[in-house]
């Protein structure tokens, strides 16, 4: 089994355009959630959002890309030139037919979808423009990616809802481990910050109107985001022979399926997926010094997450450190792993512990150390992300401390 | 109002495959075996019958300014909402 290191980091999320700016947000606890800003968003019950501002396409892609890259796409050619970059790996020859990309999303083209709609039946439109499917396919994103950087090898896009980006890091991490391919490109996106996206969330009745405060008694909800993360996995040795940084490296996955409800959360599946990644890096739980929790801001969500690691953990749960910095950016569904994972390189590169903000009141039911409203120094040398999606799909991601 | 009570315990009993002879106004949700993703599924379908809006939040049910602690109090705030929200 081949080492997998991480080379290279991207980000878009309304916390920052880049990995520098979001790090700098979460370090000091900033809130990047506010008032959503859309068509129609007055139709809404639901009005907030981590929504990206200020981020304006015309100025990164020409008219061409435009009428192809919906902003899921956008975002993720943003964060993936960021991480491409950092790395300074170029594609070409038998690296580029080998080297591929890894995405997930839960939606793709969602407000591609809800403009097209719109223009045939409440507008009466007959006819929309000839791109409207290559755009809103869920693996537009990552053929362009492949595209805009000659990734040539085994490239698809993963959907399971709230843990896609997850699901899609595994599977890269599992490629460059086991020797298929030495570079793989890989996180997630998401943009479904548009009246569609959010009234059908908005349905489910489990949205917050005023704040997402993950593991506080008086927790209301989750809050919904945008952006997108992108990372370069690479194999090890590859990486030392061009003398490029490395950031963390990643040791380990495990995935579980609850197969029991379509949106309440197991403890059973989610503690099976953390104790077998536990298992799959080949290190005890008390190694462990962050979680960066899946913490949506839910009642259900949160006491389930806290019980599994409770169970996995034993006492070594009340010693770890978990926060969710969804509390900042907002719930990225199937980008949201990717940009989390942000906070657990942050964690195990700079000793900074992301805080879990707007905890106001102690929930039993939440009792771990939660680092609340202020982000830590700590020494960290293993940390977690969790995911867990709607449909009890789970994946945990390892990293480790080079 | 009558009308109203005998649509909204059609609507529960549907929900929880009862015949609406067995819902009566003391029953519960929990007596009636209706989860919450049965009763978000519910509060739906009575929205869409009487055309009104539910302030309801599945996080916080009991803090929820619609009270939901049984088919009785379920009926009354539906009551309440329908003379307002036709106002």
């Amino acid at each position: 089994m081949k080492r997998v290191v991480i080379t290279g980091a991207g980000t878009i999320n309304a916390l920052g355009h880049n990995v520098a700016e979001t790090l700098v947000a979460m370090r000091s606890g900033t809130c990047g959630i506010g008032a959503l800003e859309f068509r129609d968003v007055e139709r809404l019950a639901i009005t907030i959002g981590g929504q990206v501002k200020g981020f304006e396409a015309e100025g990164h892609f020409n008219r061409q890309q435009m009428t192809l890259y919906d902003r899921f796409t956008q975002f993720t050619l943003m964060a993936a030139k960021e991480a491409i970059s950092q790395s300074g790996i170029e594609f070409s020859g038998a690296l580029a037919d080998r080297a591929g990309v890894v995405l997930g999303t839960a939606g793709g083209g969602v407000s591609t979808w809800d403009d097209n709609y719109r223009a045939v039946y409440e507008e009466g439109k007959n006819r929309v423009h000839p791109f409207v499917v290559p755009k809103l396919m869920n693996n537009a994103a990552c053929s362009h990616v492949s595209m805009e950087y000659n990734l040539r090898g085994p490239s698809f896009t993963v959907s399971t809802a709230c843990a896609s980006s997850n699901h899609a890091m595994a599977q890269a991490y599992q490629m460059v481990r086991s020797g298929m391919s030495p570079v793989m490109v890989t996180g997630g996106s998401e943009s479904m910050l548009c009246f569609g996206g959010i009234k059908a969330w908005e349905g489910l009745r489990v949205m917050s109107k005023d704040a997402c405060r993950p593991f506080s008694a008086n927790r209301n909800g989750m809050v919904q985001g945008e952006g997108a993360g992108i990372f370069v996995f690479e194999e090890y040795e590859h990486a030392r022979a061009r003398g490029a940084e490395i950031l963390v490296e990643v040791i380990g996955y495990a995935m579980s399926s609850d197969a029991a409800d379509i949106v309440m959360p197991s403890k059973q599946g989610a503690a099976r997926a953390i104790a077998g990644a536990l298992r799959d890096a080949q290190i005890s739980g008390d190694q462990v010094g962050y979680i960066n929790a899946h913490g949506t801001g839910t009642a259900a969500n949160d006491k389930t997450e806290c019980a599994a690691v409770a169970d996995v953990f034993g006492p070594h749960a009340d010693r770890l450190m978990m926060s969710s910095t969804k509390s900042m950016h907002g719930h990225l569904i199937g980008a949201t792993g990717a940009v989390e994972l942000l906070a657990c390189i942050m964690a195990l590169r700079d000793g900074v512990i992301a805080p879990t903000i707007g905890y106001e009141e102690f929930d039993p039911e939440c009792a771990l150390d939660i680092v609340p409203n202020e982000a830590r120094d700590a020494k960290v040398d293993v940390a977690l992300s969790n995911a867990f999606a709607f449909g009890g799909l789970n994946a945990v991601i390892a990293l480790k401390k080079v | 109002m009558t009308d109203i009570k005998d649509r909204v315990i059609q609507i529960i009993a549907e929900q929880a495959v009862l015949d609406p002879s067995d819902v009566t106004l003391a029953s519960t949700l929990d007596s009636l075996g209706i989860d919450s993703l049965g009763l978000v599924e519910a509060i739906f379908a009575i929205e869409e019958a009487f055309d009104i809006s539910i302030p309801f939040n599945a996080n916080e049910p009991e803090n929820s300014e619609f009270d939901i602690a049984s088919v009785a109090s379920i009926v009354a705030g539906i009551e309440k909402l329908v003379v307002e929200q036709r106002a």
